[in-house]
């Protein structure tokens, strides 16, 4: 799960970490009421939407005055903002972050992720601040510095200023960033995040560090020890098949083609998308329905399949293993009754109950084409679709 | 021979009162797993289908002689039955619970470190040796005893795997579900050295996903120190970069980790990919000249 810069902001104030004051405003009126209660300009109006690479495409401007933070914000309200990380059709701005602006002397890139190559979480840090880290890591690696955190101690004094050190820092800063970094890792284990990353880390005209930017993704398996990030969660940020989706704990992704996927198992489920490509056809999306899925969950995925104006044909490709090829067919008869289906269906089933399976789609009186291996399903579908196309 | 377990393996599971723990407890003993018993906290002492009950693995390993444990543990409680399994001196543990989090895991590992237990999974179906040995979910009529090793993070998709082989009359020595989560007991590539170390294993079939480098160690060991042959499938040539399909494990970020990267790797080092995943088969017979 994402958050908005605001939010994982707040999260790091209430650890301790030194980051701009600021508020969240939703009009225009709002964000020039807030800049001066904030004190001084100039301030910095940031568009808050899920991906970076935001001020490339103005959603990041710096404003002298309070009228020129309120014509700034009104002018990213209901922009559509386009950056390198939301893909052609941008995001819509809706929320926008005031903050104090600040001089910056310096700028440093710092994140915490799990690494899994030692298994551990890993400090990352680079004086290479407020650019593209993955550039960095392509062109010039070696300006990457790496700390692996033990699990049981955490990350020690000794190790903050090790990477302290290594970015330039004077001892002033390195005081600073003994706390800042071990407050980051507090906060990045008590918040099971999987990506906490500062971009940029800056030290002011003054010489104090602070966290210019903050990113927060947190690992979905933990989220039932966390309810109040739960609460975070920005819905319009979010496919709406997707939200729908995972009421029903379907895991779904939208993709761009017409030929619909149901499939259990993940690993399955993207070789389906694999071998839908290979024969020359599109999927229209990533469909998980899980191992154990109910007929009411299998209805519902297929409903949702459905639902998408793309689609123009069906690939059901299920291997039973704790899943039964009976619950499958039930559900998609289920399903197929109560909306109907007016495109190709492909249905290659394999596995626990499988014969029962079979029978119930065809004593369904359903138009089903029934395929043998995941090859001649795939190649049925994809020539079901083109014929409909012609 | 085989890998890890055979007819001799003895079997506890963790979370053996639950609906999904006792089905597929059930399912292993009816495979001729020998199935000895089961471990649920406060459940100590009683029997459920013939399954003798304890309120620790330590207690159920004392009582049965039990030298493996597989768990169905839900996520919150998956990591305290790991390494309750490790410290009462099992040797090797089946996590089959999906959606265990990371850092649970990251201190699972820690905790392993220096002692003697094997961990398969999380996130995974669990592992077989046909007509020895099933621990786990997988439908144990598709497999059939044989030459062929089979590694893989995925579940269904190993079962596909699985599928192509015995149709064509090859069985396998053992199948290794790794599981599909980025921290896990057991990688590829430390079940490579296990099939190349196993006489009866003459050829391997390795199923990896994107992201990460776990294909790309076990790639460069075939190279180096592998004799036998090797077929490969990456899953996720065609999954948008940044989205996370199912698996924790399956993200490609930064375009580190891509499908195309991971087979034009594993071609150089000598091993022979498939594109379709419906030729895992077929690929392997190609390199194995069978």
């Amino acid at each position: 799960m994402n958050i908005h810069e605001y939010q994982a902001k707040a999260i790091l104030r209430n650890f301790g970490v030194p980051v701009p004051e600021g508020h969240v405003v939703y009009n225009s009126n709002a964000a020039r009421d807030w800049a001066k209660r904030l004190g001084e300009g100039p301030w910095a109006v940031k568009a808050q939407i899920h991906a970076g690479g935001r001020g490339k495409g103005g959603g990041v401007k710096i404003a002298k005055n309070a009228d020129e933070v309120k014509r700034f914000a009104r002018d990213m309200f209901g922009m559509n903002l386009v950056t390198h990380q939301t893909g052609p059709e941008g995001k819509t701005v809706k929320r926008v972050l005031i903050e104090s602006g600040c001089d910056i002397a310096d700028e440093f890139y710092l994140s915490f992720l799990v690494d899994r190559a030692t298994d551990q979480v890993t400090l990352m840090a680079s004086a290479e601040g407020g650019v593209n880290i993955e550039e960095v890591a392509a062109e010039t690696p070696e300006k990457i510095f790496f700390e692996a955190v033990d699990p049981v101690v955490g990350l020690t004094a000794f190790q903050a200023r090790k990477i302290a050190f290594k970015l330039g820092f004077d001892v002033p800063q390195v005081k600073q960033a003994v706390p800042l970094l071990t407050d980051l890792y507090r906060t990045f284990v008590a918040c099971d995040c999987t990506l906490l990353e500062v971009n940029p880390l800056v030290i002011t005209a003054k010489g104090k560090l602070i966290c210019l930017d903050a990113k927060m993704n947190f690992d979905d398996n933990a989220l039932f020890r966390h309810l109040r990030i739960r609460d975070l969660r920005d819905y319009d940020e979010e496919d709406p098949m997707e939200i729908e989706a995972s009421q029903y704990d379907l895991s779904y992704i939208a993709l761009d083609g017409n030929i619909g996927c149901m499939v259990n198992g993940a690993g399955l489920a993207m070789a389906t998308m694999d071998i839908i490509k290979h024969y020359g056809g599109d999927p229209a999306n990533f469909l998980d329905v899980g191992g154990g899925a109910t007929i009411e969950r299998v209805t519902e995925a297929f409903k949702l399949i459905l639902s998408d104006d793309k689609v123009e044909g069906i690939l059901i490709n299920i291997f039973g293993g704790i899943m039964k090829c009976d619950v499958i067919a039930t559900g998609v008869i289920e399903a197929a009754k109560q909306i109907g289906v007016e495109v190709p269906l492909v249905v290659r089933l394999e596995g626990t109950n499988v014969e029962l399976g079979k029978k119930l789609l065809v004593e369904s009186g359903l138009n089903i084409v029934s395929a043998d291996g995941m090859g001649d399903a795939a190649q049925k579908i994809v020539a079901a679709v083109a014929g409909r196309a012609s | 021979m085989s890998i890890l377990v055979n007819k001799e393996t003895k079997v506890i599971t963790q979370g053996i009162t639950g609906a999904t723990g006792l089905f597929h407890a059930q399912g292993a003993r009816d495979y001729g797993t020998q199935m000895v018993g089961g471990v649920t906290p406060g459940k100590g002492g009683s029997s459920i289908d013939g399954f003798p009950v304890f309120d620790t693995v330590e207690q159920a390993r004392e009582a049965t002689g039990a030298n493996a444990s597989v768990i169905y543990v839900p996520p919150v409680g998956s990591a305290d039955a790991i390494m309750e399994a490790v410290d009462a001196g099992i040797e090797l543990v089946i996590c089959i619970t999906e959606g265990v989090p990371v850092l649970d895991m990251v201190k699972v590992k820690k905790y392993m470190e220096g002692k003697d237990c094997r961990l398969i999974g999380p996130n995974c179906p669990g592992i077989i040796t046909p007509e020895e040995c099933k621990i786990g979910i997988m439908p144990g009529y598709i497999h059939k005893k044989g030459p062929v090793g089979v590694v893989s993070r995925s579940g269904t998709l190993t079962y596909e795997a699985v599928w192509q082989l015995t149709s064509r009359d090859i069985g396998q020595t053992t199948c290794v579900g790794i599981g599909g989560d980025p921290v896990n007991g057991t990688s590829h590539l430390d079940v490579l050295k296990m099939f190349q170390d196993d006489p009866e294993t003459e050829a391997v079939i390795m199923i990896g996903e994107i992201g990460g480098d776990a294909e790309e160690q076990a790639a460069a060991y075939i190279r180096d120190h592998m004799t036998k042959p090797v077929a490969a499938f990456i899953a996720g040539a065609t999954a948008p970069a940044g989205k996370r399909m199912g698996h924790a494990g399956a993200i490609i970020s930064g375009g580190k980790g891509d499908a195309a990267s991971k087979k034009a790797f594993l071609r150089e080092c000598g091993v022979s990919v498939a594109d379709s995943p419906a030729e895992m088969a077929e690929a392997l017979l190609e390199v194995w000249g069978k």
